[in-house]
């Protein structure tokens, strides 16, 4: 067990190294940010002060160990733009983006699950073919068409709820709900095969030849035993709590994580960009591993294994 | 004369699957063997499952590495796997496997795969090659009209007579043949052993058949050696090592094969647990199964010794058993 | 000895019988709308009505079923038909050159971790979770941004989606096929490690990979219109179905037919793809989800 743990934490840091330098890699070679933000028409004495202030005249190599060390003693750098640390920046941005992605996770593991359990559990009947057409609808919709069909309906048509903008709770709701359709088909989908499956199992009949109760094989056999697929999922979509609100933010102009990225992005404010980029890969790399320790608690036989 | 081939204390030992904490426990899967095998000779191998045999026959065609020994073919050590002396050599060397379906491409016709040495190897034209695989269909009793069909479509016999037909098809002088019919149903399992039989009279292959089938060896075999958990209890000739074993291991298999005429009573049982090559007994690997175990076979590992002329057992007891013969 | 056969190894068993049933509505539907696309990407220089950037001041923002302008125009009077028309075709053939990148990529990657196991099967481990690690869609955005979008840019970007789907199934059939079975095989007839992974593997895998790549495909189409709906896909004067649908969000109030249209035709091709793809599963490959 200790040896698996350590193979997991490992890997999880080499990944967040890989991403780091990557990172770096991306911004630093793509172009020169000093062109950009100061604008062509600048003398060159000035653009040479504004290196040397950042550190871009150093060789690459030399930028890429400080980079590290300084991300290490937790100094993120500083926004290009207004002179404020890119962390501060990037960390309050970070609970107006909880504030759609919890609740659409909600919503998702709400909808979503019940819907594919009920659908496994009635199987070719009527309401299962309309979840999985549902389902299959609801994550080939792009959330960029939907959020923009459900502005159009019940913004523009019927006023009844705000097109965008922060502020009541109201304003959550049609975000928060573009959010979550394509994750309550994907769970909905997967929860049901993963159910099929495990009632196919011959430990199921068994207990039901046994005499236990259809509801009672339900709960204390199949659904503890479809958990587990079911929660690799699950963690997938805490991983991207921080980061599965980009093309939503922008649809309904919500001051999140997403919408600081893409003007951050256009803006090449390095610092803030890398900051993000870390963030997110941190809670994805974290999720993902807690996904791996649980699922090796849930399925003993895992635990032994090496790491593939 | 050079042997055919030849084996030299051949050592194969697979690291066991390690437990939570525990260190590893090495299996020794096969234990210094040493055998010969001469042009047109058919050596049997026998021995439960779990003996080691199945290693044994890939390390003799060198698939699987020898962590210890050595495998002389032609009097030439054996190249290292996968390299292109190593796959040249294939030409001269062929398998026939237990389960002739998991060893045939599903998606190919039969012909395809009975040409596939051919083109692998490089051999005749087009022309040359067609018309070798129709003889070759013919040799093993398949029919011209069967060539175009795919492996599921035929009866597991007829597959395994693909089988040997592209083990064939190169010429080769050394076939192993590793439980070719004990997939087979019983009344099929005849004609592929005589099939066999008439390929090695014709083509002088030398042969080395494993099996863990008595009748089968003894029909087939012209030697037999005897495989207990990685190691060689006893060899010799067949109709000696049959009508006369020395081993209490090979007098336990061979009386276990019923017989018309004989009493079943007369059966020697093995006793106690079948071998598990993860916990190999002390001293002789037998004695726990052995009626005749003594203080010494628990303590020291028996060397193969003569019993007989050709005839050789790894027993502490067998020099002193009553019908031993003067060597 | 005569090599006869006998009767009992002669009776040939049946063959496996392959039920020629004609496919369910919602797939024939599928079938039809991507053949439909399919058509309308190759044809698109010969169907369109009009050229893209031909702009008509006089009828800007024309609704749909205005007479020589059958879906509308946009804010510049340019046909909404002619663009929807180039668009499927860029969208395709971003998609698809994206998919297959990205199942060459993959099964190269995961036959090299079946052959070599060991250093080569970490790397691609890392790799892998490096992806995991990252949402693609952020990572997109962040190359994009920076090195500016081009075409060909964006089909090798998207070509590593998914490529570890394909590795991990690619390496997990390779592993088992060389075990104990017709690989192996091969592999002791003398053939090279390139003939038995071409001749062999490839071929037997070939349906299990096809099945991911429906799985991979309408995923594509929806990154590669998230980027260009965010404006860093496709760039303007070229079109794609996400960048008409982010230009079209403009005028969502008042010409909402600039948005709808790009936006049904990216819905029902992911839809078929889906629909097809599962009934492909269903028939080639009932061992994977």
């Amino acid at each position: 067990m200790i040896r698996f743990v350590s193979i997991r934490l490992l890997r999880a840091l080499i990944t967040v190294l890989a991403v780091m330098t990557f990172a770096f890699v991306v911004l630093r070679m793509s172009g020169d940010p000093a062109e950009v933000l100061l604008g062509p028409d600048v003398p060159q004495s000035v653009i040479d002060a504004f290196r040397a202030e950042w550190g871009l005249d150093a060789p690459l190599w030399q930028q890429y160990l400080s980079y590290l060390g300084a991300i290490f003693t937790g100094d993120f750098g500083v926004s290009m733009r207004d002179r404020s640390p890119a962390l501060e920046l990037v960390l309050e941005r970070v609970p107006a983006t909880l504030m759609l992605t919890i609740p659409a996770l909600l919503l998702k593991l709400g909808i979503g699950i019940p819907a594919g359990v009920y659908a496994a559990l009635h199987r070719d009947s009527a309401v299962d073919r309309g979840v999985i057409l549902l389902a299959i609808l609801g994550f080939t919709i792009p959330s960029f068409v939907l959020g923009l069909v459900l502005v159009l309906i019940f913004a523009v048509t019927l006023g009844v709820l705000p097109s965008g903008g922060m502020g009541t709770w109201q304003h959550a709701i049609l975000p928060a709900i573009t959010i979550s359709i394509g994750g309550i088909g994907i769970l909905a989908r997967f929860s049901r095969s993963a159910m099929i499956e495990v009632l196919g199992q011959p430990y199921i009949r068994t207990a039901s030849a046994k005499g236990v109760s259809w509801r009672d094989v339900v709960r204390g056999h199949a659904l503890p035993n479809a958990a587990v697929p079911i929660v690799t999922i699950v963690g997938f979509m805490v991983g991207s709590l921080i980061a599965g609100a980009v093309v939503v933010e922008t649809i309904f102009s919500w001051p999140g994580i997403g919408r600081l990225l893409i003007v951050s992005v256009s803006n090449r404010d390095l610092a803030v960009v890398q900051c993000i980029l870390l963030l997110i890969a941190a809670v994805m790399v974290v999720s993902n591993l807690i996904v791996d320790l649980l699922y090796g608690w849930l399925d003993p036989r895992l635990r032994a294994q090496p790491a593939h | 004369m050079t042997a055919l081939l030849e084996a030299r204390d051949l050592v194969r030992v697979y690291q066991g699957r390690k437990g939570l904490f525990g260190a590893a426990a090495p299996v020794r899967a096969v234990d210094g063997i040493s055998l010969t095998v001469n042009a047109g000779e058919t050596l049997g191998i026998v021995g439960e499952s779990g003996s080691g045999k199945s290693t044994l026959g890939r390390m003799l065609l060198g698939v699987d590495p020898a962590q210890g020994g050595q495998v002389l073919f032609k009097g030439q050590p054996m190249p290292a796997a996968a390299t292109p002396e190593w796959r040249a050599l294939r030409a001269d060397m062929q398998m026939v496997y237990q389960d002739p379906l998991a060893a045939l491409d599903r998606r190919l016709t039969i012909a395809a795969q009975i040409r596939e040495p051919l083109e692998i190897h490089r051999t005749g034209t087009a022309a040359d090659r067609t018309a070798r695989v129709a003889q070759l269909m013919e040799s093993v009793g398949l029919r011209a009209d069967q060539a175009d069909r795919y492996p599921h479509e035929l009866s597991g016999g007829q597959r395994q007579r693909v089988v040997i037909a592209r083990a064939l098809a190169t010429s080769p002088d050394l076939l192993v043949c590793d439980e070719p019919v004990s997939a087979l149903d019983v009344s099929i399992q005849a004609q592929v052993v005589n099939l066999l039989r008439d390929l090695q009279a014709r083509e002088g292959l030398g042969m080395v058949f494993i099996s863990h089938d008595l009748k089968v060896v003894r029909n087939l075999c012209d030697r037999v050696a005897v495989m207990y958990l990685g190691r060689i209890v006893e060899e010799g000739p067949s109709e000696r090592l049959f009508a006369d074993p020395q081993h209490p291991y090979t007098r336990a298999l061979i009386s276990s094969v019923p017989e018309p005429g004989r009493a079943l009573d007369s059966r020697v049982i093995l006793q106690g647990e079948p071998p598990n090559p993860a916990r190999r007994p002390r001293g002789c690997a037998f004695h726990p199964r052995c009626s005749l175990a003594t203080d010494v076979c628990r303590d020291q590992v028996p060397q193969l010794a003569r019993v007989a002329p050709g005839q050789t057992a790894a027993c502490h007891h067998c020099p002193v058993t009553p019908d031993v013969r003067a060597a | 000895m005569t090599l006869a056969t006998s009767p009992s190894d002669t009776t040939t068993p049946e063959r496996a019988p392959r039920a020629r049933r004609l496919p369910p509505p919602a797939v024939t539907f599928g079938l039809t709308w991507l053949g439909l696309m399919i058509l309308c990407a190759i044809f698109a220089d010969l169907i369109r009505p009009y050229d893209i950037t031909q702009m008509d001041l006089s009828a800007r923002l024309s609704p749909p079923g205005t007479p020589g302008h059958w879906l509308g125009t946009d804010e510049l009077g340019r046909d909404v038909l002619s663009r929807l028309i180039q668009s499927v075709r860029v969208s395709l053939v971003i998609a698809f050159g994206a998919t297959l990148i990205s199942a060459v990529f993959g099964t190269t990657l995961g036959f090299l971790a079946a052959q070599f196991r060991g250093v080569v099967e970490h790397v691609v481990v890392m790799l892998a979770d490096f992806q995991a690690a990252l949402p693609f869609l952020i990572m997109s955005l962040a190359v994009l941004a920076f090195f500016g979008s081009s075409m060909v840019l964006l089909v090798c970007l998207m070509g590593f989606y998914g490529w570890e789907r394909y590795a991990r199934i690619a390496r997990g059939l390779a592993i088992s096929a060389g075990a104990q079975g017709y690989a192996a095989a091969v592999v002791q007839l003398g053939a090279t490690p390139r003939r038995v992974y071409l001749h062999h593997i490839l071929p037997n895998v070939a349906s299990t990979l096809i099945v991911s790549m429906t799985l991979t495909f309408p995923e594509i189409i929806l990154m590669e219109s998230g980027l260009s709906f965010l404006g860093l896909g496709v760039q303007p004067p070229d079109t794609s179905l996400g960048n008409m649908v982010g230009f079209g969000r403009e005028y969502l109030t008042n010409a909402p037919w600039i948005m709808l249209g790009p936006a049904v035709v990216i819905m029902l091709t992911t839809l078929s793809i889906s629909l097809v793809g599962d009934w492909l599963r269903d028939r080639l490959d009932p061992t994977i989800r």
